[in-house]
């Protein structure tokens, strides 16, 4: 798998939580396709099944039916997985959760630096990549903090470090800016686009931040599980990003 | 980078009290091993210091330890004059509880054959031998008493002239050592008028027979002392102990004297035997068994710690496997800090032990073949008590994370 080959895939997706009485309907028959070093936003009311489909397509979650391909691997039929999935997350995918779940034993730098070690980059190596990243997410004055001393926002941009530390070819973000003022949010919404640009890294979003729209390539809007509408985002401001 | 450690350093307070609360554990466990130690080492410190080569004792009997046994002392005449034989002596044990300065003082006598056995073969700590024939004695420092203190035993006092280390009998008390005589004294202590009365008795007895009627001087006689007396019997010892010349066939010498009907023969090798199989087996097997369950104890309560502090981090190994990290990472985490604790519970044990076990009123010997021993337990219960963890990290879901 290569990065120009690295594009996703999902076809007839469906998640259905619980069973009988209990049963939830949170995805159904949701069909996509995204390409490589693209920026999509997923928009939707609350409910509407956003976390579900980036944890299915962030092999977290198992679809009830339907197929996932990354690249040209089937990576789950139904809830079968194809691959193996930790190996696929720990080399491909990059998370940013709508809670921030950083290790609370691990300041800030060590935080990202799992991530690298993770992945068998080590050392020197691993700390500078790590104190690079804090310092692109102006958090680097507080790396040698643990979370709980950190703001909800500043713990936020940790996550997005440690999401971004091993150039992964997917990053999936859910509500990445919902803690940080628009200043900040815009700013990382700008470092994703970066990354997709110099990395060729495919990113989608779950947002409900409507002013930062313009920087997407794409805008999935869910509703009631379904996917309603892909619709490009405004093709001139998309070229001024580019 | 080292999960294990980052995640202690982040708890370090809870993580040392209950490497503390481990090891407190880990040191009964080892006090009990070094308990059996100090019995095994207790109950064959005399004879393997005494010097005999055999224990003649009376017919039948185990003794003079493990119960006790009653020969005429004269029979030590009878051994000196066995080929091979360098020295026979008697030997008298038996306990006593006295009091000394309002406490009780339980002392385990022992009469040596003085002056053949002025108690060389001791371990002096102080003082000296015995140099008289009469009053003075050699006490274990577990007794508690000073060179010079003077204590009345008997009709007699004694005063203390040594002072031995780690002489204790197998029931704990003090050795206490004497010339052979003063520790008869000490045992047949008739007061006054029981001697008035016995010797009354005595003449009683001859003037009932017609020897004591037609020999009057005789009644007079009866009322000597008991060893002006051909007719009684010379006193009771417990031992008679035999050395003999390097090189001499101790077989034969065993043959020879089992062929005695009124004593039995012992080596050396099986009076340990005897202590150990008759007396300490019991304690052992005692000690054992509690020893064992307190491992299951201490294995229990680990893997119970184990498993509260993986299912505290279950949040953050669920997030582990989110980000892709292998198991090995998550097994090495909470291994890492079971064998840790395991290891500092250890080190814990050892040190304290080593202070408090000597204060401890019986001995406490830990020898290095039970501490390599411990530390392979505590390696393996490490390891066993991790595995309730284990399973719980291995079982939890990425997905959980989210939910
Ligand atoms: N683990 C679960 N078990 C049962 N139902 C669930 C579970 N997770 C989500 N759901 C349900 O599935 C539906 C979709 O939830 P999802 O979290 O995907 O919505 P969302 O679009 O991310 O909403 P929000 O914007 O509030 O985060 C909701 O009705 C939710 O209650
Ligand atoms: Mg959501």
């Amino acid at each position: 798998m290569t990065a120009s080959t690295l594009a996703i895939r999902g076809q007839s997706l469906t998640k259905i939580y619980g069973s009988g009485n209990a049963e939830v309907t949170a995805m159904e028959d949701v069909s996509f396709f995204l390409s490589t070093g693209e920026v999509v936003a997923l928009l939707g009311p609350s409910g509407a099944g956003k976390s579900t489909l980036l944890t299915i397509v962030g092999l977290i979650n198992s679809p009830t039916s339907g197929r996932l391909f990354i690249g040209e691997d089937l990576v789950t039929d139904g809830p079968a997985a194809k691959v193996n999935l930790r190996a696929y997350r720990r080399r491909f995918i990059g998370y940013v959760l709508q809670k921030t779940n950083l290790i609370p034993f691990l300041t800030a730098v060590e935080n990202v630096r799992l991530a690298l070690e993770i992945n068998d980059v080590s050392g020197r190596a691993a700390r500078n990549r790590a104190m690079e990243l804090l310092k692109s997410l102006d958090v680097v004055h507080r790396s040698g903090n643990l979370p709980y001393m950190l703001s909800g926002g500043e713990q936020q941009r940790v996550a997005i470090a440690r999401a971004l530390a091993n150039r992964p070819r997917l990053v999936l973000a859910d509500e990445p800016t919902a803690a940080l003022d628009s200043v900040r949010g815009r700013q990382v919404m700008e470092l994703f686009r970066t990354v997709a640009r110099e990395y060729g890294t495919t990113v989608m979003v779950a947002t409900h931040d409507h002013r930062s729209l313009d920087i997407f390539d794409r805008i999935l809007e869910m509703e009631d599980g379904k996917l309603l509408s892909q619709r490009h985002a405004d093709i001139s401001s998309r070229i001024a990003k580019v | 980078m080292n999960l294990a450690l980052k995640d202690i350093r982040h708890n370090l307070s809870r993580f040392s009290l209950t490497a503390l609360g481990i090891g407190m554990l880990l040191m009964i466990v080892m006090g009990m091993g070094g308990i059996y130690q100090g019995l095994i080492q207790e109950a064959t410190l005399l004879v393997d210091n005494i010097g005999a080569d055999l224990w003649v004792v009376q017919r039948e009997t185990r003794g003079p330890f493990a119960e006790i046994s009653r020969i005429p002392r004269n029979l030590e005449d009878r051994l000196k004059s066995m080929p091979g034989v360098v020295s026979a002596r008697a030997f008298v044990t038996y306990p006593v509880q006295r009091e000394f300065r309002d406490k009780p003082l339980r002392m385990q006598i022992q009469g040596l054959s003085w002056p053949d056995d002025r108690g060389a073969w001791l371990p002096l700590v102080a003082g000296r031998r015995i140099e008289s024939a009469h009053y003075e004695m050699i006490v274990d420092q577990i007794l508690g008493l000073g060179l010079g203190d003077k204590v009345k035993l008997g009709k007699n006092v004694y005063t203390v002239v040594g002072i031995t280390k780690n002489m204790s009998s197998m029931a704990g008390d003090g050795l206490a050592f004497f010339t052979l005589l003063d520790a008869l004294d000490i045992q047949y202590d008739y007061s006054g008028e029981a001697i008035r009365i016995e010797r009354e008795a005595r003449r009683w007895r001859v003037a009932k027979q017609d020897i004591g009627a037609t020999l009057p001087s005789l009644l007079e006689r009866a009322l000597l002392p008991s060893s002006n007396l051909a007719a009684l019997p010379t006193p009771y010892v417990s031992a008679v102990l035999v050395t003999l010349f390097p090189g001499t066939n101790v077989n034969t010498v065993v043959e020879k004297i089992s062929g005695w009907t009124d004593v039995t023969v012992f080596t050396r090798d099986q009076q340990n035997e005897l202590l150990l199989r008759g007396v300490v087996d019991r304690a052992r097997r005692q000690l054992g068994l509690f020893r064992s369950l307190l491992i299951v104890i201490s294995t229990i309560i680990m893997a119970l710690i184990i498993y509260t502090l993986t299912l505290e981090k279950i949040h953050d190994i669920a997030m582990l496997k989110l980000i892709g990290a292998r198991n090995s990472v998550i097994l090495g985490l909470i291994l890492q800090q079971a064998l840790l604790l395991g290891f500092l519970g250890y080190i814990f044990a050892f040190y304290v032990g080593k202070w408090v076990f000597p204060m401890f009123p019986r001995r406490v010997v830990i020898n290095a073949d039970d501490l390599i021993y411990l530390a392979m337990i505590v390696f393996v219960i490490s390891i066993l008590s991790a595995g309730l963890g284990i399973w719980k990290a291995l079982s939890v879901e990425p997905n959980e994370v989210v939910s």
